[in-house]
């Protein structure tokens, strides 16, 4: 089956969300700990760059999986994409 | 997306179970608490704890046996995506991750040191791969409905090397894992009941295997959501008693910020005590020490084996009693028989000496990001830019693993469709989440405990626990008076990681049915591991190698037969294996880590995104990631170059520590993968 144009641009869709999400990934993760001496301000009673890593990061995990659930989801539907129906 | 009535009936019959097994729970451990109340002694309330749990996770394997291929490889693929998440937090919230966590966090900090990095980076590490596992990998395997890992590259490559090499490789990082389990299983079964190690091993064992020998992935997953729930509430109600205690609000991962800056003082008011700097000068005169018996080895071990041979000899003149004579000829007895060990002994005493001579014991200040000082003097510079990388690089392998383990990506093939399988992803995160959010802070709040109220304090005074734990084993607790004050000061105190949660409920001053739970959240934290890992080496074995190499014409259930007896086969020989105690836990777990990232994530990610990735690219990638990867763990194991004659030492390359290893193997594996597709495209 030749790749239709709907194919191609669900394709691009699925690609553009995940590109952003590994960017948002990376940035508090790597990008993030690498700073992490020169981000020691205080924040709402916490060192920054300490919450960041025990606990804004996870957050930040968290909501990046949901978020690609959710839109892939409804992208799927949207798209007509086959899924299994459940048992 | 609408449920058909079958579905959402399952689904409703589900959570009514779930209920209940939450409110036995409740009722047996308000059973236990007022039994201690009563006066049960405690000798029998942390057995009780154990064999009743085991015993859930066995009656639960017992209803969910199965010799249906499908529920027995992927539990019929029918979990609800939020109970499939709940047994995948269970089944990656290893011994590791409950036992040595906050432990790790408690005398690393933030970063760890120079020499071994660590602390966050395994919060950040442990969970952050979940990104790459729901955005990269997990949903596309789901969708070619496999069964093993190995499976993938059988269907993606073609060909047999691709799936023989991805089945050695998930039994190879597999193996490694749960030797680490089944040591922790055997060193709590053996610290809480007070049986032998080996036997603590065997009990654990039994419950493993009741469940994954009868029932494979269905009966793990509905034993994982128990073990979930068993070892959540273990982590949390010690968390909170400590929170409520010290900041009056028991939802610790709110307001223990406060703590780390009144930790930060302490730790300035530390450094500059007198009484501190005191004991650091005797450890420093113990360095030296070493170091000059170093210098002469043959001589100075003769003239300890002297003087304790003078010592014996004296005290049988002297007619003293026997109890002194008999403790000093163990004392003969004990010193190093042969040079060589002499060396190996020394010159680890002589490192521990150098650590504790340090500020603080050796702890790095909780708040602060990585060794050295990007201001400070070269070699201050040096230690800061060495330290960050190290923690990245940690980072980076631990994040990638988690994206490679086998036994994690099966988890994903169980959900009824795709879309689920991404839900069932973000679910996961979650639960393990709402654990990982309060490791952190427990080890706030046990250091801010030990430094407010145990420091200080007489040493006629100190409290029961230390010394009960330290006549368990003395390496894993031990509080010396150094300089012979009677006052316990802070670098007098060394607790290994793994004792940290264990003691938790102790230091708190909390009543024992908190430890007992404790104890049995971490037995749950490890079987549900060992568990998963187990059924995925035998499935490994049987489907990925055994079917289609040795007889192609086994019928599927047979097939499980044969996992079943697989399984039994490995578990033994992981017990043996955990038995010889070859090493902690958390550098088993780290390499397996490396292992996985580097062997399977390159080629994954390349053959799922890429069409043009061929069948000698992925075989050559495998092979070269996971070769990089084996070679640098071993050329820098001190073990691996004495026996080998080498000189001691290692042979870093950018100054990247052993335990990061799969940082090269990953790089190396796609550039591989990459040069060799691109080179045999259009060959087959």
């Amino acid at each position: 089956m030749p790749p239709s144009t709907r194919d191609r641009e669900y394709r691009r869709k699925t690609a553009w969300v995940t590109a952003l999400l590994l960017g948002a990934w990376f940035l508090v993760t790597f990008v993030v700990v690498y700073f992490a001496r020169d981000l020691q301000f205080r924040f709402f009673g916490w060192p920054f760059s300490f919450w960041m890593g025990a606990q804004g990061a996870l957050i930040v995990y968290v909501l990046i999986i949901w978020y690609y659930a959710r839109f892939m989801n409804r992208l799927d539907r949207e798209y007509g994409i086959q899924d299994e129906p459940p048992p | 997306m609408s449920d058909s009535p079958a579905y959402a009936a399952y689904k409703r019959r589900i959570h009514r179970n779930l209920a209940f097994y939450g409110l036995g729970l409740a009722a047996f451990f308000l059973l236990m608490a007022w039994a201690e109340r009563q006066g049960l002694s405690r000798v029998w309330l942390g057995p009780i704890f154990l064999f009743s749990t085991v015993m859930i996770y066995a009656a639960i394997g017992i209803y969910g046996r199965t010799s249906d291929a499908s529920e027995y490889y992927v539990a019929g693929r029918r979990i609800p995506p939020m109970y499939n998440g709940m047994a995948a937090a269970a089944d990656w919230m290893s011994a590791a991750s409950f036992i040595s966590l906050a432990g790790g966090l408690y005398l690393q900090g933030f970063s760890g040191t120079e020499a071994q990095p660590g602390g966050l980076a395994y919060v950040l590490g442990w969970t952050g791969g979940f990104c790459l596992v729901g955005l990269l990998i997990a949903p596309h395997l789901r969708r070619l409905n496999l069964y093993t890992v190995p499976d993938y590259f059988d269907v993606r490559f073609g060909g047999r090397w691709p799936r023989l090499i991805a089945a050695f490789a998930a039994v190879l990082c597999s193996f490694t894992y749960v030797v680490a389990q089944i040591y922790g299983v055997g060193l709590i079964a053996s610290r809480l009941t007070g049986v032998q190690f080996e036997i603590g091993i065997l009990l654990g064992l039994g419950g493993v295997l009741l469940c994954s020998f009868l029932g494979g992935m269905r009966a793990i997953t509905w034993t994982q959501v128990a073990q979930y729930i068993i070892l959540l509430l273990a982590f949390l109600i010690p968390v909170s008693w400590l929170a409520y205690k010290q900041l009056g609000n028991p939802l610790a991962p709110l307001v223990y910020g406060k703590q780390i800056e009144k930790i930060t003082e302490i730790e300035k008011v530390l450094r500059d005590s007198p009484a501190e700097r005191q004991v650091r000068r005797v450890w420093e005169r113990r360095e030296k020490e070493y170091e000059a018996r170093l210098q002469d080895i043959e001589g100075a071990l003769r003239r300890d084996r002297a003087a304790a041979l003078e010592r014996v000899r004296q005290l049988k003149a002297r007619d003293a009693d026997s109890a002194l004579i008999v403790a000093a000829a163990r004392e003969l007895a004990a010193l190093p028989k042969t040079p060589a060990s002499a060396r190996e002994l020394w010159t680890r005493a002589m490192a521990d000496a150098h650590e504790r001579a340090k500020p603080l014991g050796g702890l790095p200040p909780h708040g602060q990001a990585f060794a050295g000082d990007p201001q400070g003097t070269p070699q201050e510079q040096q230690a800061f830019e060495t330290s960050r990388l190290n923690f990245l690089a940690l980072v980076f392998c631990l994040m990638v693993g988690t994206a490679g383990l086998p036994h994690l990506l099966t988890r994903f093939y169980t959900t009824p469709t795709v879309s689920e399988a991404r839900s069932s992803v973000a679910w996961s995160l979650f639960f393990i989440v709402l654990l990982y959010l309060s490791a952190p802070a427990l080890a706030v709040l046990v250091k801010f405990e030990v430094m407010q109220g145990l420091v200080g304090s007489s040493f006629d005074a100190l409290p029961s626990w230390i010394g009960q734990w330290a006549k368990v084993d003395p390496a894993l607790i031990s509080i010396t008076d150094v300089n012979g004050d009677h006052i316990l000061q802070f670098s007098e105190i060394r607790i290994a990681a793994d004792i940290v949660m264990l003691v938790t409920p102790e230091v708190g001053g909390l009543p024992y049915v908190v430890s007992g739970l404790v104890a049995a959240g971490g037995l749950a934290a490890a079987l549900s591991t060992a568990d998963a890992l187990l059924l995925t080496i035998s499935n490994s074995l049987v489907r990925d190698v055994y079917c289609h190499e040795v007889r192609r014409d086994v019928p599927p259930e047979q097939r499980v037969i044969l996992s079943k007896f697989a399984l039994l086969g490995v578990a033994m020989l992981a017990a043996f294996v955990a038995a010889l105690k070859p090493a902690d836990i958390l550098p088993l777990v780290s390499a397996s880590f490396s292992l996985a990232a580097s062997a399977f994530v390159p080629v994954m990610v390349l053959g799922i995104f890429w069409r043009g990735a061929t069948r000698a690219g992925a075989v050559a990638g495998m092979l070269g990631g996971l070769g990089v990867t084996v070679y640098y763990m071993l050329a820098n194991s001190p073990a691996v170059r004495a026996f080998l004659g080498l000189e001691a030492g290692s042979v870093l390359w950018f100054g990247i520590l052993p335990v990061s290893a799969g940082v090269f193997g990953v790089l190396t594996g796609f550039a591989i993968a990459l040069v060799v597709s691109l080179a045999t495209r259009g060959g087959d």
